[in-house]
């Protein structure tokens, strides 16, 4: 078994969350994010798609989500940035058996809001939700979305039927939005009780109705959270903006060479600010001309410019996945993606300039960054 | 019956690479369900949420892989080596 390292973070670090086919790994650096100290392999030889830092409540947890290939998948928390984790015996997120669901992979974790700190979102395959209110000491199925009446006409993508997004309404605590490929987005106004489609505009390249009510290939959605009206959604073939949370969308697939990809963040507090990283094709999902290069808009969408200072120009044939690309929340903003080739790239400058963070690691499949928050120790009291 | 555990299960097994269970059993499934008394944990990771054995974990009964047999229907008897063992899969 390989050698594991561990990184002891400090307050105002900044982590680095990297999921890749074969173990997670924890990158730390201090708040200039210049030098990075790399922590794993965890969950050796497991692929681990779902990884989250959980900052609420004076907790410092992270999540993974991790797969075996033999014993299945198992959802693990650690309260001392990854030093040990919860025992999988202790996983207790799996379907019901009267559902008929079968666990196969853990997708996404999302923290609930800050008012709601001992609730825990999970997206997984077959595309389904659970939700925990007792901070994952126990999970339920979240039944509306499962029992939907068009469930059964959803079709999985080259990924399989899996539920990857999770957007919780900053501002609506009873409305959250999912997506799922291949079915599209739903959303709930009920807390979850009930949920409708809604992909009002977003095409379907590959059905015979292009604008059907269901059934798109959504591959990413992300939401504002300076703006929460605004959302960008990366579709397969399709780049798109939504100014009403979602109910509708338009083509903003301006100046990209092309609207084929995963990836996408938006800025913190500037909700024209977003980035992708566009591929090729879905029959050739590496980026285009052998040119690693990061796509930013600052005006909404209206213009997207390449972002490729430090990134590799030729010959570079990289495929960068639906959660690989991920932003801290400093200023300026660092963005930081992955590569199925193992390679973690950053930028300490909202992606004006790039370096090679670490190489050589396992096919990386999501990336999460996150500013440590420490409690602070109490004060010393005077005698 | 005497099952033995493999190696990455051992910790949901109390550290022990063979478990002996006593109790009444005709089936596979009914000394699984001995196992699981004793070490809960191995259930989820032997077992899909359906009640099936999961696709990349072999069990052998008495030399014999349940797959070529009964399945979880596959005999036992009071005597039976059960080895649990992950398929030549993954990577």
């Amino acid at each position: 078994m390989p050698e594991v390292r561990h990184v002891s973070p400090r307050n105002g670090d900044v982590l680095v969350l990297v999921g890749t086919m074969k173990g997670a790994f924890i990158l730390r650096s201090g708040k200039g994010r210049g030098k990075w100290e790399v922590g794993g392999p965890y969950f050796v030889g497991s692929p681990v798609y779902a990884l989250t830092l959980d900052g609420r409540a004076g907790r410092q947890r992270l999540w993974a989500g991790s797969m075996s290939w033999h014993w299945g998948a198992t959802v693990a928390s650690s309260d001392d940035f990854g030093k040990s984790w919860t025992d999988p015996e202790t996983s207790k997120l799996k379907f019901p058996e009267s559902s008929g669901g079968e666990l196969k992979q853990i997708w996404q974790i999302t923290p609930g809001r800050e008012s709601e700190p001992d609730t825990i979102y999970c997206g997984v395959e077959p595309a389904a939700l659970f939700k925990s209110r007792d901070a994952g000491a126990t999970w339920s199925l979240v039944e509306g979305l499962w029992n939907h009446e068009q469930r059964a006409r959803w079709m999985p993508g080259a990924g399989g039927l899996c539920l990857h997004t999770i957007l919780l309404d900053p501002e609506d605590t009873k409305r959250i939005r999912i997506a799922i490929s291949a079915a599209g987005m739903y959303v709930t106004e009920d807390g979850g009780a009930t949920w409708r489609p809604s992909n009002k505009g977003v095409r379907a390249e590959f059905l015979p109705d292009k604008y059907p009510e269901f059934g798109q290939c959504v591959h990413k959605v992300v939401q504002s959270p300076a703006m929460p009206e605004r959302m960008y959604l990366q579709n397969h073939w399709g780049l798109y903006r939504s100014d009403d949370r979602g109910e509708s969308w338009r083509d903003v697939a301006n100046g990209v060479p092309s609207d084929f990809g995963f990836a996408m963040a938006t800025h913190p507090d500037d909700p024209d600010t977003a980035w992708i990283v566009p591929l090729e094709s879905d029959g050739f999902r590496c980026t285009p001309g052998g040119k690693l290069r990061v796509y930013r808009t600052r005006d909404g969408g209206e213009s997207w410019k390449p972002m490729t200072k430090g990134l590799p120009q030729k010959g570079a044939h990289e495929t960068v996945l639906r959660d690989s690309l991920a932003i801290d929340s400093l200023d300026p903003v660092g963005v930081y993606f992955g590569t199925r080739s193992g390679k973690l790239f950053g930028s300490a400058d909202e992606g004006k300039n790039w370096e090679l963070m670490v190489d050589g690691l396992p096919p990386v499949v999501s990336v999460k960054a996150a500013v440590v928050s420490l409690p602070r120790k109490k004060a010393k009291q005077s005698k | 019956m005497i099952f033995v555990i493999p190696e990455p299960l051992r910790d949901l097994a109390g550290s022990r690479d063979e478990v002996r269970v006593d109790g009444d059993a005709r089936s596979l499934a009914d000394a699984l369900g001995l196992l699981w008394t004793s070490c809960p944990g191995v259930r989820d990771r032997i077992l899909t949420e359906r009640g099936e054995v999961r696709p990349h974990v072999n069990i052998f009964v008495d030399g014999e892989s349940i797959r070529f047999a009964a399945g979880l229907a596959t005999p036992v008897h009071p005597r039976s080596e059960i080895v649990i063992l992950p398929a030549v899969s993954g990577g």
